[in-house]
């Protein structure tokens, strides 16, 4: 059939305007590539982890101003960790156990979209150590990917939120559970496990956007086929790791219950095409029942996102001893060191250093301390040519289990939940620093035989805990220097700091605190420039988005996560001594549960 | 050590009505009246602690510390005191006998409804908890009485022989 003159024009103008609608907006990756802006695309605030938005509408000048635009009862109690996705004028969020996810029409209002209500079974939940947290959705190509509690893997339609395929990760029978938020690279999605303290082997896998079907899985100890790591060509500050290296650092079958679980943030380079992510503690929490560096636990992984192989590796807490776990967020950007520019990865871990690496060749570039506190080892050990280059200069009376089970370690810190825990930290490439929210907690550590059973706490430890000698506040934020590691500025807040931050090209910085107050501070000077108590602690992370021209910050606030555990009575320095009066505020006295997205705004000009 | 013969006990006097006490927990009287190898009891034979005129406590009292850091502490909270979802123990034992206190441990407890979701493990097989179950009772008792404070005891009475023949028994 012949096309008339007017049919072609008709075609090429339908045409025109389709190319000229997809390209309004950059493609999902490439939106995950980038600073966020009118839209915040994945729960670590793009695939550099920096949490920085080029949206300015809201400044130093004018955040005193800000108010409260709107609000979201999750309907939920427990902690609220994680944030929202703001995709093209929808909201995305999930709550904690049962994991209920809602879409929000920012056109309407916030009307709800659709919910998806996963029916869990409610036995997840003592296998879950640390709340029944869960840290925030993934979305690509028009669909939204949980792992839920349960272990659960679901891909949901993201505009009807239909379940398109749905798969189980690993089993809650045997303590893995559901807490990460997933992160997507072309055409996979990316997971990692929950369950140190039930003795599960932590791993992290790629599944198949499309179908869910498993593309590869690498764990974070055993023979080398099963890390996929190349005994030649991973290396570890430089050198390739050689044979069997995570075996050999294990006592007999221990590593089958290692830990080194995988519950934490990743990131990823699109130009050197690699992922970063972190493990958390060995299993047992008592050292003494697992000699050995417990390879590898504890460490920095890049890897090849389409085979899962490893390029290099970095453990910062060999054979750990007091629960720091390594899977704080990899932030990734471009540094001034020594007169050349660095792709750099950032990293806060647990044990109280701040790392900058070289993130194409896992060179160790700086370990300084980001709380002066930190005593359980006095250095990393910078020296090229020493056999001990990168390992940290442990302290033996802070380092439990050096003389033994059943002895009380005292004076350790920081503190098991470490100088900073999962809250993210923000980067602002406009001031060149990091927005690092901090514990300033300190413990005594004793531990002890346990056994293991499948499904039970395997924990073997006790500890204490307290704010430093001579100190009130439990947390401070912070402003670093990744070039040098020092501290620029550094407020202290009562209870630790246990939001993300969020960094905007208008110059402000965000955080929340335990007793629920979000927080504006001047990005330069750290000066408060705003303040508003929401209703419950948060523990979320702080995002913003654009919509209709106006720039919104929103906040889950819900108290909850380890830090509801472990301050909701408050804190008693064991050392005061006989007669020592009450001890330090309890975070109960100060919010209750709850279960509130908070947006906020500038007023109406 | 729990033996059958004692939780049978235990529940046949949960039932006993407390009278004229000056003080009383949800077992009862607290005061201890005997003891054997380095266990105190009450005149009801229930698990109790003893502070000693030094303030030294008894080592029950002790390793129940350890045992509830180390199994409770990561839902109730340090020293029982609780945490944003899981009670005070603390608060909990005031009313709470000791036979519902095994029961509970043991066979677990769930309040799943629409406005939560509490869910407490069985702990019944597991022996980290089991072995040591009459020590974390009898620390708690002891908070739950007000007679031991918050934190590690700083004295406490030598491990009896008996406690770690029947700890070797139970862990294997």
């Amino acid at each position: 059939m012949k096309i008339s003159p007017s049919k072609v024009l008709l075609l090429a103008g339908v045409m025109l305007s389709a190319m000229s609608m997809s390209s309004a907006r950059a493609d999902d990756a490439t939106a995950r590539s980038q600073p966020m802006g009118a839209n915040w695309v994945s729960p670590t605030g793009g695939y550099s982890n920096q949490r920085y938005s080029t949206l300015d509408q809201i400044t130093a000048a004018n955040a005193g101003k800000l108010q409260v635009a709107w609000t979201f009862s999750t309907g939920v109690l427990r902690g609220h960790e994680g944030s929202p996705l703001v995709i093209d004028n929808v909201m995305y969020l999930v709550t904690p156990f049962p994991n209920n996810v809602f879409a929000l029409d920012l056109n309407n209002n916030g009307k709800i979209l659709w919910k998806y209500m996963p029916k869990q079974d409610p036995n997840v939940i003592p296998v879950m150590c640390c709340d029944t947290v869960n840290r925030g959705v993934a979305y690509s190509d028009g669909k939204i990917f949980l792992h839920q509690a349960d272990t659960t893997l679901v891909a949901l339609d993201a505009k009807t939120g239909k379940v398109d395929w749905s798969v189980k990760t690993d089993d809650p029978a045997k303590g893995a559970t559901g807490t990460g938020a997933p992160m997507v690279i072309g055409d996979k999605v990316y997971v990692g496990v929950s369950g140190g303290e039930f003795g599960v082997r932590g791993w992290l896998a790629a599944y198949s956007t499309k179908d869910g079907k498993q593309v590869w899985r690498a764990y974070s100890m055993g023979p080398d086929s099963d890390i996929l790591v190349d005994p030649e060509k991973t290396t570890d500050l430089g050198k390739p790791i050689g044979k069997d290296s995570s075996l050999k650092s294990w006592q007999g079958d221990q590593w089958k219950i290692g830990g080194g679980d995988t519950w934490g943030w990743m990131s990823y380079d699109p130009k050197l095409n690699l992922m970063y992510y972190g493990s958390g503690n060995p299993s047992t929490w008592n050292p003494t029942q697992r000699p050995g560096d417990n390879k590898y636990s504890m460490t920095i992984w890049a890897r090849d996102p389409d085979t899962g192989m490893a390029k290099w590796v970095y453990q910062m807490t060999p054979h750990d001893q007091w629960d720091y776990d390594g899977v704080n967020e990899m932030i990734l950007s471009d540094q001034d060191i020594d007169g050349a520019t660095v792709p750099t990865l950032v990293h806060f871990d647990r044990n109280g250093f701040g790392y900058t690496l070289n993130r194409d060749t896992g060179a160790l570039l700086v370990a300084q301390k980001y709380d002066p506190v930190v005593n359980w080892a006095t250095k990393i050990n910078m020296d090229k040519s020493s056999k001990d280059y990168g390992r940290p200069e442990v302290v033996a009376q802070y380092a439990p289990g050096s003389k033994g089970t059943d002895v009380n370690y005292t004076n350790i810190c920081p503190a098991a939940l470490g100088t900073k825990d999962e809250q993210p930290a923000a980067y602002s490439p406009d001031t060149k620093l990091f927005y690092v929210p901090t514990n300033h907690v300190c413990m005594d550590y004793e531990p002890f035989r346990v056994s293991y059973t499948a499904g039970q706490p395997y924990v073997g430890a006790t500890l204490s805990m307290y704010p430093p000698k001579g100190q009130t506040n439990m947390g401070n934020f912070i402003a670093w220097d990744a070039t040098k590691g020092k501290i620029v500025w550094s407020i202290p807040e009562q209870f630790s700091v246990w939001s993300g931050a969020l960094a905007t090209k208008g110059g402000v910085v965000f955080y929340g605190t335990l007793e629920g107050y979000l927080k504006a501070v001047d990005a330069k000077t750290g000066k408060e420039l705003y303040s508003f108590k929401t209703p419950s602690g948060i523990i979320g992370n702080v995002m913003t988005y654009e919509h209709d021209g106006k720039q919104y910050v929103a906040v889950l606030s819900g108290v909850g996560g380890w830090a509801g555990i472990g301050l909701a009575a408050g804190l008693t320095d064991p050392h005061a001594g006989l007669g020592a009066v009450g001890g330090y505020a309890a975070l109960s006295q100060y919010t209750n549960l709850g279960g509130q997205l908070t947006v906020f705004a500038l007023p109406q000009s | 050590m729990i033996s059958f013969p004692r939780i049978a006990l235990a529940f046949a006097l949960a039932g006993l009505a407390v009278v004229g006490v000056a003080r009383a927990d949800g077992s009862g009287d607290p005061a201890a009246v005997s003891s054997q190898d380095g266990k105190y009891l009450d005149k009801n034979g229930i698990p109790t602690f003893k502070v000693f005129p030094d303030g030294k406590v008894d080592w029950y009292t002790y390793a129940g510390f350890l045992r509830y850091s180390a199994n409770c502490l990561s839902c109730h909270g340090p020293d029982g005191l609780g945490s944003t979802y899981a009670p005070s123990l603390v608060d909990a034992l005031k009313t709470l006998n000791y036979g519902d206190f095994l029961g509970t441990v043991a066979g677990g407890k769930k309040n799943v409804s629409v406005s939560q979701d509490l869910v407490m493990p069985a702990l019944g097989t597991n022996k980290n908890v089991m072995c040591y179950i009459d020590a974390i009772y009898v620390y708690l008792r002891a908070r739950s009485d007000g007679a031991v404070g918050r934190g590690r005891p700083e004295n406490q009475a030598p491990k009896p022989e008996a406690f770690s023949k029947a700890e070797d028994e139970c862990m294997g």
